[in-house]
């Protein structure tokens, strides 16, 4: 039991330099710039700036209890360890100290009731939607969110377009189970719950498209249940919104479009899907709840804003997910309403080409 | 039931019809033990084995999270394994390793014999284990098909044997949790098997609480009692109180799943919140369930490691009980983000606040212990450093969500993840591990291998910190709970594939700890009676511990009696071995480990492994009660139930000592009084 004889590699020799490397490659790589889209730290609006003013501060006392007492503790390791070469006096056996006691409750109380304060006056101003703004409702579905604009009728999927600079209010419910509305560069968390009425305070400071997801563990799909917001000019909004309200595009006679318009009259798409002007069923008699189909491509995402992959897709990218989405939904979204339809490659083109026209 | 069962066992003739099993080993004593040393190494052995099941459940999650995409486990699957391991993680590692503590510890502490009641306390243990394995067994027979006719990949109509089992979160949310939304069985396996777990905790609750408030040793005042048996009896009245809660909402969620009522159904008037209530009335207590126990350990293997006593000992034995007491006005912080009106949001938000204050307290009073003492860096010492460590970073993260506009961002995201793991893992399972390297040579008579335990704690340490550090920016930047894909393009995948490393990291130190405790059990170096210089009357017995504990009945003067029996304190109020120290060790463990008289024990029985085979196979008859042999299957567990029941009460008393079966009064003058084995009254 020599002490030289003891291995180079002890852990405790180990240990702390891999703790620093640790450390090191952590403030590395919150400095290395990633496009994070989701990201609640990239605040875009008054909102989420809020939450974020409020947790920086918290943060930054966190740190300063940490290293206070997690220094402590090494410090007290350090000083206080069994040394085999030098005969120390045994510990002196304090039992305790009542000043130490009132001090560390005292203190602790004070800067809790120090974040206390900012807790519930940030709390009051974001938790309810002011009067004057404009609404959205938003409904929950498995595994899509739906956008109901009150005031012009617009009825939209996956994508929530809102003007910027305007206060917003979403007011959410579900349709089936418990959902979750989170857009993090915007606000925070709401949930959607079926048979009741909950509101999320949106505001975007300038244009832009701000990605969000399903936070709420909604089945099977889940982690397939995204949304986008999508925030424009007040010119650009408005104009969108007389876009929406105009029934689908026509066809030419003749193209591949209208093969696709054919495709989707024949085939099972209409037991669930709307596309004003082409079908106009009675929205009770469809079988489940689905996207309204009108102005498809004018949102450029589906498959619950999960499609098409990547940050900036091109049309080709658009293209080629909807090919995989319309081969075979449940592979993409298991549990899917929309089943494997046993669609042909050239059923599958003429449908690409006519949705790629619903703008 | 008018009889008077009281007086017909006490009158019962000594010859009956049955006999007593009366084997100590091999498979049938194991069975049949009412021994509560033995029963906590069954309930040890396996929580470790569910332990490894929740481990590899969250290896497999790991690995499909490791990058962007994954494709290594289907959706189904993946939420069946974040489900499991969770329920696996909580209600069959954590609570029962907590009860081996409890029950191999708890008579040791207080110098009894046994607990109250032993057989009840073989009946926890059975229920436990059939709760376990009944959850399990989901994996063969659970059925979960897509739910209102959604379509699963490849046209399958129900998800893979993996993707069968409980699949909604351990929180069991309604209504998704409902016939409608979770169609199949796979919800009434976790409805139904934590149901009985619920019934084995309660079981032992009121054991430990009538152990402890009447069994003590003599002259063991409560405020004379280890701390970790003060953590005991907090959290078997946090159980007492939290379970019927839980109960209740279990009942009703089977009550809608099997029986048609409709108590979360929106549809009809339900409320889905009324669950989230409920769940988290029972869940917030729970997470302290947890945590005690190990902050029980620390609190005697801290001082032990230091030479000093513990600091402010009333106020961590108060903070503990205030955490317990707070525990219970806290639930609503789970449910920042569902709609709870404003008002509601602040009160949760303040009474949140308030929990770090006891926990502060906690924390400092350690730090206060540790301070000045001479620090021995054995293996449970640094797992107790390593405990207090991540248990601050746990609970400076936990006031993060008292903040509740920041909660908004925070909740259902990764944070969360990186929080309740530095709490469970870094805190709980750091102290409970402290607690197996602390006794093992009481358990076993043999010494663990120290250069392991030091690679173990090193390896789970640096592993531990990889895998949920980088969740907390994870989580704010984006990483959504529960989703068993990310996309590329959220820019996640790097701390992800670190999280993924660290998993494996964790997984090797625990292969170098069942390394260590398989090796060290047959071939450790012999361990002395008092390896570690302790304070607690567990170590004034031989080790390994002898089957009647102790053969002379402890009298205790003060706190940590087994010390001020070996130290004095000099002018200065440093520690000064007595002179006669040593002679006082080796004494007491001689006389302690040679019984100069037969000591009355409790006899070992069959039927409380009946009483737990009988309820499990009712509970299948409940989730099967549609299906021809389902009725069937419930009458035939109530009668084997009800029969294990009936034969236990016939049971003769251990047959030879039968006229030394006495009553204990506590009284702490009485010393030569056999401690009550009330088999009897249980």
């Amino acid at each position: 039991m020599n002490r030289r004889q003891r291995p180079a590699w002890r852990p405790s020799k180990i240990a702390p330099v891999a703790l620093v490397a640790l450390v090191a490659l952590a403030l590395l790589g919150a400095c290395g710039r990633v496009e994070q889209p989701l990201n609640s730290f990239d605040s875009q609006g008054p909102i989420a700036e809020r939450i974020n003013d409020l947790f920086w501060p918290v943060f930054w006392m966190a740190v300063a209890i940490f290293v206070l007492v997690q220094g402590a503790l090494l410090v007290a390791v350090f000083l206080f360890r069994e040394r085999k070469d030098r005969d120390r006096p045994e510990p002196k056996q304090i039992k305790g100290n009542k000043r130490l006691e009132l001090l560390w409750t005292v203190v602790p109380t004070l800067i809790l009731t120090g974040i206390a304060v900012p807790t519930v006056t940030t709390l009051f101003d974001l938790a309810e939607c002011p009067r004057d703004s404009m609404e959205i409702e938003v409904i929950g579905h498995q595994w899509w969110f739906e956008f109901r604009y009150p005031d012009s009728g617009v009825v939209t999927a996956n994508v929530m377009v809102i003007p910027e600079d305007t206060e917003v209010c979403a007011r959410m419910t579900s349709d089936d189970v418990l959902h979750n509305f989170w857009i993090p560069k915007l606000a925070g968390k709401r949930y959607l719950v079926p048979g009741q009425e909950t509101d999320q305070r949106l505001y975007a400071e300038n244009p832009g498209e701000y990605w969000g997801h399903c936070a709420e563990f909604c089945g099977l799909s889940h982690a397939r249940m995204r949304a986008r917001v999508v925030a424009m000019t007040k010119g650009d909004f408005d104009a969108w919104v007389g876009n929406q309200l105009l029934p689908a595009a026509a066809p030419s006679p003749g193209s591949e479009a209208e093969r696709g318009m054919e495709v989707f009259m024949g085939g099972a798409c209409i037991g669930c899907h709307i596309i004003d002007g082409v079908n106009d069923p009675d929205p009770s008699t469809l079988t489940v709840p689905a996207p309204d189909l009108t102005h498809f491509a004018s949102r450029g995402v589906f498959a619950g804003a999960t499609l098409p992959a990547g940050l900036n897709p091109t049309p080709a990218d658009w293209e080629e997910g909807l090919r995989l989405w319309l081969a075979d939904p449940p592979t993409w979204k298991p549990g899917s309403f929309m089943s494997d339809l046993g669609l042909t490659a050239d059923e599958i083109d003429a449908l690409v080409a006519y949705l790629s026209m619903l703008e | 039931m008018a009889i008077d069962l009281t007086t017909e066992t006490v009158e019962r003739p000594a010859t009956t019809v049955y006999r007593r099993p009366r084997l100590t080993t091999g498979f049938w004593a194991w069975i049949t033990t009412a021994d509560h040393k033995k029963i906590g190494i069954l309930y040890g052995y396996t929580a470790f084995a569910f332990f490894i099941a929740g481990g590899v459940e969250a290896l497999l999650l790991r690995l499909q999270l490791a990058g962007p995409d994954g494709a290594f486990l289907s959706a189904a699957e993946y939420n069946g394994l974040f489900t499991t391991h969770a329920v696996t993680m909580i209600f069959l590692f954590v609570m029962p390793i907590s009860a081996a503590f409890f029950n191999y510890l708890l008579p040791l502490m207080i110098g009894a014999r046994d607990v109250a009641f032993p057989r009840m306390n073989a009946v926890s243990y059975w229920i436990f284990l059939f709760g376990g394995l009944f959850i399990y067994s989901s994996l063969l027979f659970a059925t979960s098909p897509a739910p209102l006719g959604g379509n699963l990949p490849g046209g399958a109509t129900d998800a893979s044997m993996l993707g069968s089992i409980p699949n909604s979160g351990w929180f069991i949310y309604a209504p998704n949790s409902g016939a409608e939304y979770s169609p199949g069985t796979s919800i009434d396996y976790a409805a139904l098997g934590l149901q009985m777990l619920g019934i084995a905790s309660l079981i032992s609750a009121v054991n430990f609480i009538v152990t402890i408030l009447n069994m003590r040793a003599p002259g063991m005042r409560l405020l004379r009692m280890p701390v970790f048996v003060w953590m005991t009896l907090v959290v078997a009245l946090l159980l007492l109180f939290s379970l019927p809660i839980i109960a209740i909402a279990l009942f009703m969620l089977t009550f809608d799943r099997q029986f048609g009522t409709l108590f979360f159904v929106p549809e009809a008037g339900g409320d889905p919140i009324l669950w989230q209530h409920l769940f988290w009335l029972f869940g917030h207590p729970e997470v302290y369930i947890l945590i005690l126990p190990a902050m029980g350990i620390v609190s005697e293997t801290l001082p032990v490691f230091s030479k000093k006593p513990l600091f402010g000992y009333p106020a961590v034995v108060f903070a503990g009980a205030a955490i317990a007491f707070l525990g219970f006005g806290v639930w609503a912080h789970h449910m920042f983000s569902s709609g709870i009106p404003t008002v509601a949001q602040a009160a949760f938000g303040l009474s949140t606040m308030t929990i770090a204050i006891p926990t502060g307290i906690k924390i400092f009073n350690w730090l206060g212990t540790v301070w000045g003492g001479r620090v021995k860096l054995a293996t449970p010492m640094l797992f107790s450093l390593g405990f207090v460590a991540l248990f601050v970073i746990g609970g400076l993260s936990g006031v993060t969500h008292a903040v509740v506009p920041s909660d908004w961002q925070q909740t259902d995201t990764y944070y969360i993840v990186a929080h309740f793991h530095y709490v469970l893992f870094g805190g709980a399972i750091f102290g409970l591990f402290a607690g197996i390297y602390y006794w093992f040579p009481k358990l076993t008579g043999r010494m663990y291998n120290e250069a392991l335990g030091k690679w173990h704690f090193w390896l789970m340490f640096i592993g531990m910190n990889l895998t949920f550090g980088p969740m907390h920016w994870l989580g704010l930047q984006g990483m959504v709970r529960r989703t068993w894909v990310y996309p590329e393009e959220a820019g996640l995948g790097v701390w992800n594939m670190v999280a993924t490393v660290g998993a494996f990291v964790i997984a090797v130190s625990v292969l170098v700890f069942m390394l260590n405790w398989s090796y060290s059990k047959r071939r450790g170096r012999p361990a002395p009676d008092d390896p570690w210089d302790a304070r607690t009357l567990e170590w004034t017995i031989p080790s390994p511990s002898p089957e009647y504990n102790f053969a002379v009945e402890p009298v205790v003067t003060s706190l940590d009696d087994f010390w001020h029996r070996k130290y004095d304190e000099d002018a200065e109020g440093r520690a000064v071995r007595k002179e006669e120290a040593d002679e006082y060790v080796a004494d007491i463990i001689y006389t302690n480990g040679h019984p100069d008289h037969e000591i009355h024990l409790p006899a070992p029985s069959y039927f409380p492994f009946f009483v737990g085979l009988g309820i499990m196979i009712i509970f299948y008859g409940i989730m099967y009660h549609t299906r021809p042999w389902g009725i069937p299957l419930i009458v035939a567990g109530a009668v084997v139930t009800i029969g294990a029941f009936v034969a236990w009460g016939s049971e003769p008393l251990e047959e030879i000592h039968e006229e030394e079966h006495g009553t204990h009064d506590d009284d702490p003058h009485e010393e030569e009084t056999e401690p009550a084995m009330s088999e009897g009254d249980a």
